[in-house]
């Protein structure tokens, strides 16, 4: 069965470049726009791995990423932290709130889907 | 305007030099009739100063930036 | 066979070429674009330094004395490296004060006195028109031998020849026609030849390649190289001695060093070239070491081509002076030799002309000038032009100087070689260095003390040097040379006072000097000073202190009127020039008009200033002085004057220092209270949010690309969309960047604003026009504002139209396709102009009306299909609004569309905005 991912991202050009690079790899995509929308698609679709832009309009990534690990369902789902600051406070924060891994926009699209492999033990 | 930058001093130095190199006694030392290098001792020894002494100018004068 | 009629030609070509370099040159500074402008040049123009003697004297000198040709170019090499103290500050002065030779120099050091300027007038002339015969001797030799080619015949002497066969003669009128068109064509206020200078450093780098393409062939072609030849020379017994210095050498090379360190400076042409064509102080710096490398090329080959000479021509018959080109022609090389004669050439004229004109522009200045103005019959200072007669007499100098440079060729220049000759003159002239170095350096030189000082050093010179000269010629009875003065003993001119063992060279300098230097420092230490001599020793000495030159106008008290000094300078610089002149003066002070300016003592010095620079500084400082009535203060005063400002200067320093030390203290306290509060607010300040704002476009652009990049095999209809994306998000970050930008022009206060009365009805149905396209995309109906009248309002139009395409572009990309409706109405009440954009879309919910207005903010997506916005639009619409003193705002609710409103201050702008009355509104 093909891994599902989660792309949580506001930005529809964003989404759509995402949406085609996994599909591309043979992964299934879910999209969600907000943070609300991520928590409800992930309790629907359970994916293996959430690509989570931290800039979103209501609930910023960094809580969604806290909820979605406060939930023991979910611990174990891979979660690939999306941001446009690069500093190390940014950074510091994702690894605190339990991401696995970050990737800083602009992003190479191999190493994206470098990442998503390696995260899906691929 | 510094009056005393480090520039004026060298060239003022160099000044020194010259005219203590190119003027008796110093001169009278080289004044043999002798060759070096199948030219006149002396020839060599005004010129030779003389290059050394553009040398200093110039490099007192494109070294500092003041 | 070269024929007389071909060397004439290529005379006259190259100095058709020197002429045309000038004429080039001057032209380009006309239009501002000056060739000179560069160090390089600077340095190449001071080789005019080298003239004949250099070309052909030395050879002679070397081949009779070995290496005693070097020291007059090992002195200046010594100088240069004193050039950083003393000839940067001999230019700041003369720019400073406008003087435009030495003997202005002199004379506005010792007060502005017209006395010593004529004198040392005379005495540069007088000790100038040896060397000028030099050249003159040179050239006509260097001719005469030519035209004999190939067979070597001196020329005879010049005295056996008539008058109207001596080629000197029309060399030396040539000459003197060339320097009138040279140098005299124009009257420059600042004394200031670009093209001449082009000229000389051009003519600079001719007679360098001529003399090392003379030498080199002479070394490698004749000869096997500098080892062959001296290896040959060491056979001939009589050139042994020419390889070392003779015992009692050393005295005369070290005088003959001291005096040529003197002439770089005062001889006139070097002073012309040096100082006064002097563009940019900072050009002195490359020269320090270009010179000396020049001088040092230049003399390489001298001794090998003395060598050579006295190796195949023998020692009687070829004067060694000539080496240069008969060695050439002795071996059938007639192209070299034509190409010596042109570098000899090159080195005479450019010797003349230069200082020719330097003295030409003296003897106007500083002598006839004077002069002129003292007979009051001819009452010069109510002539309304006078620059035809500066010109006039300036031809006739020119004229006349070449005339004695001849006649002292005829008279003297027999008795000598080339070099002794020049360094009569050097002696001359090293007579100004006493007055003019102590001038610079101590306070305490006085006019008598320089006069005294430059009267007996040229008393001493003429005796000792210049009447020997012409009694060696046979033109003084030959028994004063061996008897002295009344047949006394000690009087003996070329032995004074017993002083037996020198040449005559470092015997005139011994004694000039020690009569100079003596007498300057004596009458100076034990004389009086006036008021004028010593404000301007201040000035001079002084010069590094005061870049502003303030000080002379406290020392003058009287009162003038703007027309009369205006007019007194038309006189002179010609009326449009002395208008241009106070025009950019008063403009350079904040006013719009010459009349506006006060007449003060600031504006007297500044007429006088310009004036300077045509007539000379003693001669502006009497015209100046008759045209205004003036007390100068007593010396009394001006000491009091002097010493107070020391003192109150030294005292208010004081408590500045103190006063600025507390401020300094405090102020930096704050601000760096200051910065921590700002530092601490940058955290999630605008910048970051740029940033990250524009890296979300970055994202798209760069996932698509590489995307596009990596598969290769898309179909076409994905690509397109792809690419499409590409550049939409492209577009979408240049807007973004524009905006951030305007943003952030319009919060730091730097954007311009143009305000102008306007008529807002118009400006809406513009902007209306400008985004007709996205309405009719979208299928949204637009309603004009009624027709009016509507006051008008002041506000910047360009401005404005961006509120209003901000506002009606939002609105269009709310509305609902196909049956949206975009309303804009005008109202006017209070004072006020609204200006309402009404749209039937989705409505904001009231918590949100004031967040659109944040930066970065949007609320509700723009329905597929439209440019994505930035969120700045209303931001900055509101920030230019709230500049011109009005309010933005938004009445809506969810679900009834959404009404933009601003209200804008009819008539009275707000406080600190300029405005422009624009006489109507164009289209």
């Amino acid at each position: 069965m093909a891994e599902r991912i989660l792309i949580v991202d506001d930005e529809p050009n964003i989404v759509i470049s995402l949406e085609f690079l996994m599909r591309r790899e043979g992964y299934e995509t879910v999209v969600a726009r907000d943070g609300e929308a991520a928590l409800e698609a992930l309790a629907r679709t359970a994916p293996d791995l959430v690509i989570l832009d931290v800039m979103l309009p209501g609930m910023n990534g960094f809580d969604v990423c806290e909820r979605i690990r406060a939930d023991p369902r979910w611990r174990q789902t891979r979660i690939l932290m999306l941001t446009a600051k690069g500093r190390e406070t940014e950074i510091a924060k994702g690894m605190r709130v339990g991401a696995d891994a970050y990737v800083t926009k602009p992003f190479s699209t191999k190493d994206l889907v470098g990442q998503v492999h390696r995260l899906l033990g691929a | 305007m510094r009056r005393t930058s480090k520039t004026g001093q060298r060239l003022f130095a160099v000044f020194l030099v010259g005219a203590v190199l190119l003027n008796y006694p110093l001169l009278s030392l080289f004044s043999r009739p002798t060759d070096v290098a199948g030219v006149p001792l002396l020839y060599a020894y005004v010129f030779g100063v003389w290059t050394l002494l553009i040398a200093l100018l110039a490099a007192a004068i494109e070294r500092t930036r003041d | 066979m070269l024929q007389g009629w071909v060397i004439v030609l290529v005379s006259f070509a190259y100095l058709g070429v020197l002429f045309g370099i000038a004429y080039f040159g001057d032209r380009r500074a006309a239009r501002g674009r000056s060739i000179i402008a560069n160090p390089y040049i600077y340095a190449l123009s001071l080789a005019v330094y080298c003239t004949t003697w250099t070309f052909y004297g030395s050879v002679g000198r070397a081949a009779s004395s070995g290496v005693g040709f070097l020291p007059v170019y090992l002195g200046p090499t010594l100088m240069v490296a004193l050039w950083w103290y003393v000839l940067r500050k001999i230019i700041r002065i003369s720019k400073a004060h406008r003087i435009t030779s030495i003997a202005d120099f002199v004379a506005s050091r010792y007060g502005k006195s017209h006395f010593l300027g004529g004198l040392v007038t005379v005495i540069a002339v007088l000790g100038v028109i040896p060397y000028i015969s030099l050249q003159l001797k040179a050239i006509s030799s260097s001719f005469t031998i030519l035209l004999h080619s190939p067979a070597i015949v001196m020329p005879a002497k010049a005295v056996a020849r008539p008058f109207t066969q001596d080629t000197a003669l029309y060399i030396a009128i040539t000459l003197a026609a060339f320097t009138i068109l040279f140098g005299t064509r124009h009257l420059d206020a600042t004394e200031r030849h670009e093209g001449l200078v082009a000229a000389i450093a051009f003519e600079s780098l001719v007679k360098l390649f001529a003399f090392l393409a003379v030498g080199a062939f002479v070394t490698f072609g004749l000869y096997g190289g500098l080892g062959d030849l001296f290896e040959r020379a060491h056979q001939a017994p009589e050139l042994e001695r020419l390889m070392t210095v003779s015992g009692g050498g050393y005295g005369t090379w070290a005088f003959l060093t001291l005096v040529s360190m003197l002439s770089i400076l005062f001889l006139p042409r070097q002073f012309q070239i040096s100082v006064v064509e002097n563009v940019d102080e900072n050009h002195v710096r490359k020269a320090i070491w270009l010179f000396p490398l020049y001088l040092l090329l230049i003399n390489v080959f001298v001794l090998p081509i003395a060598l050579g000479g006295r190796l195949l021509l023998g020692s009687g018959g070829v004067d060694a002076d000539t080496f240069v080109l008969t060695l050439p022609m002795a071996v059938r090389q007639e192209g070299l030799a034509l190409f010596a004669y042109v570098g000899g050439l090159s080195a005479g004229t450019g010797m003349v002309i230069v200082e020719t004109i330097a003295l030409s522009t003296m003897v106007c200045n500083d002598l006839v000038m004077p002069l002129l103005l003292r007979w009051k019959w001819l009452r010069l200072d109510e002539w309304p032009d006078v620059s035809g007669v500066l010109l006039l007499v300036r031809r006739l100098a020119i004229a006349a100087i070449l005339l004695f440079g001849y006649v002292y060729f005829r008279v003297a220049g027999e008795a000598y070689a080339l070099v002794a000759i020049g360094l009569i003159s050097f002696a001359a002239v090293a007579q100004f260095a006493p007055a003019i170095l102590g001038g610079i350096y101590w306070r305490g030189g006085t006019r008598a003390g320089a006069g005294a000082g430059l009267l007996a050093g040229f008393a001493v010179w003429t005796y000792t040097l210049a009447a020997p000269s012409l009694a060696k010629s046979g033109w003084l009875p030959a028994g004063f040379l061996e008897e002295g003065l009344l047949g006394s003993d000690l009087l003996r001119p070329q032995q004074l006072f017993g002083l037996t063992g020198f040449d005559e060279i470092s015997h005139c300098m011994f004694w000039s000097m020690l009569a100079n230097v003596g007498l300057y420092v004596g009458v100076s230490l034990f004389g009086r000073r006036s008021v004028e001599e010593t404000s301007q020793a201040a000035l001079f000495v002084d010069v590094f202190r005061h870049t502003g030159a303030l000080e002379p106008a406290r020392l003058w008290r009287g009162s003038a009127s703007v027309e009369d000094l205006l007019r007194l300078l038309g006189r002179f610089l010609g009326p449009e020039r002395a208008r241009e002149t106070f025009l950019a003066h008063a403009r350079r002070r904040g006013l719009r008009e010459p009349g506006e300016l006060p007449a003060d003592a600031d504006l007297v010095h500044f007429a006088e200033t310009q004036l300077a620079g045509a007539v000379g500084s003693a001669s502006a400082r009497v015209m100046v002085a008759s045209v205004v009535q003036e007390e100068p203060p007593g010396l009394e005063e001006v000491m009091d004057i002097l010493d107070e400002a020391s003192q109150v200067r030294a005292y208010s320093r004081e408590l500045e220092q103190k006063s600025r030390e507390l401020e300094a203290a405090t102020a930096e306290l704050r601000a760096a209270n200051l910065r921590l509060q700002e530092l601490d607010r940058m955290k999630d300040d605008f910048m970051s949010t740029v940033t990250h704002e524009l890296r979300t476009p970055l994202t798209s652009i760069r996932s698509f690309s590489e995307i596009l990049l990596d598969n290769l095999d898309l179909d076409l209809d994905e690509r397109k969309r792809f690419l499409g994306i590409i550049v939409k998000e492209t577009e979408r970050l240049t807007r973004l960047i524009n905006q951030t930008l305007d943003m952030a022009k319009i919060e730091s206060g730097s954007a311009e604003w143009h305000a102008a009365e306007l008529d807002v009805r118009e400006i809406v149905l513009e902007a209306v026009d400008a985004t007709s396209q996205l309405f009719r995309d979208r299928g949204v109906a637009v309603v004009r504002p009624a027709p009016g009248p509507w006051p008008r309002i002041t506000a910047d139009r360009d401005r404005l139209m961006q509120v209003l395409i901000n506002l009606l572009s939002n609105a269009v990309r709310h509305c609902p396709p196909s049956h949206g409706r975009v309303e804009v109405r005008l109202g006017a009440a209070d004072g006020q102009l609204r200006v309402e954009v009404q749209d039937n879309g989705p409505g904001i919910a009231p918590a949100d009306h004031e967040k659109i207005f944040e930066r970065f903010r949007q609320v509700g997506d723009t329905l597929a299909g439209g440019p994505r916005g930035t969120g700045l639009g209303l931001a900055i619409s509101r920030r230019i609004i709230e500049h011109f003193g009005g309010r933005l705002w938004v009445e809506s609710d969810l679900g009834k569309g959404a009404t933009f409103s601003f209200v804008l201050p009819l008539r009275a702008p707000a406080p600190g905005v300029a405005v422009e009355r624009a006489a109507g509104t164009a289209v």
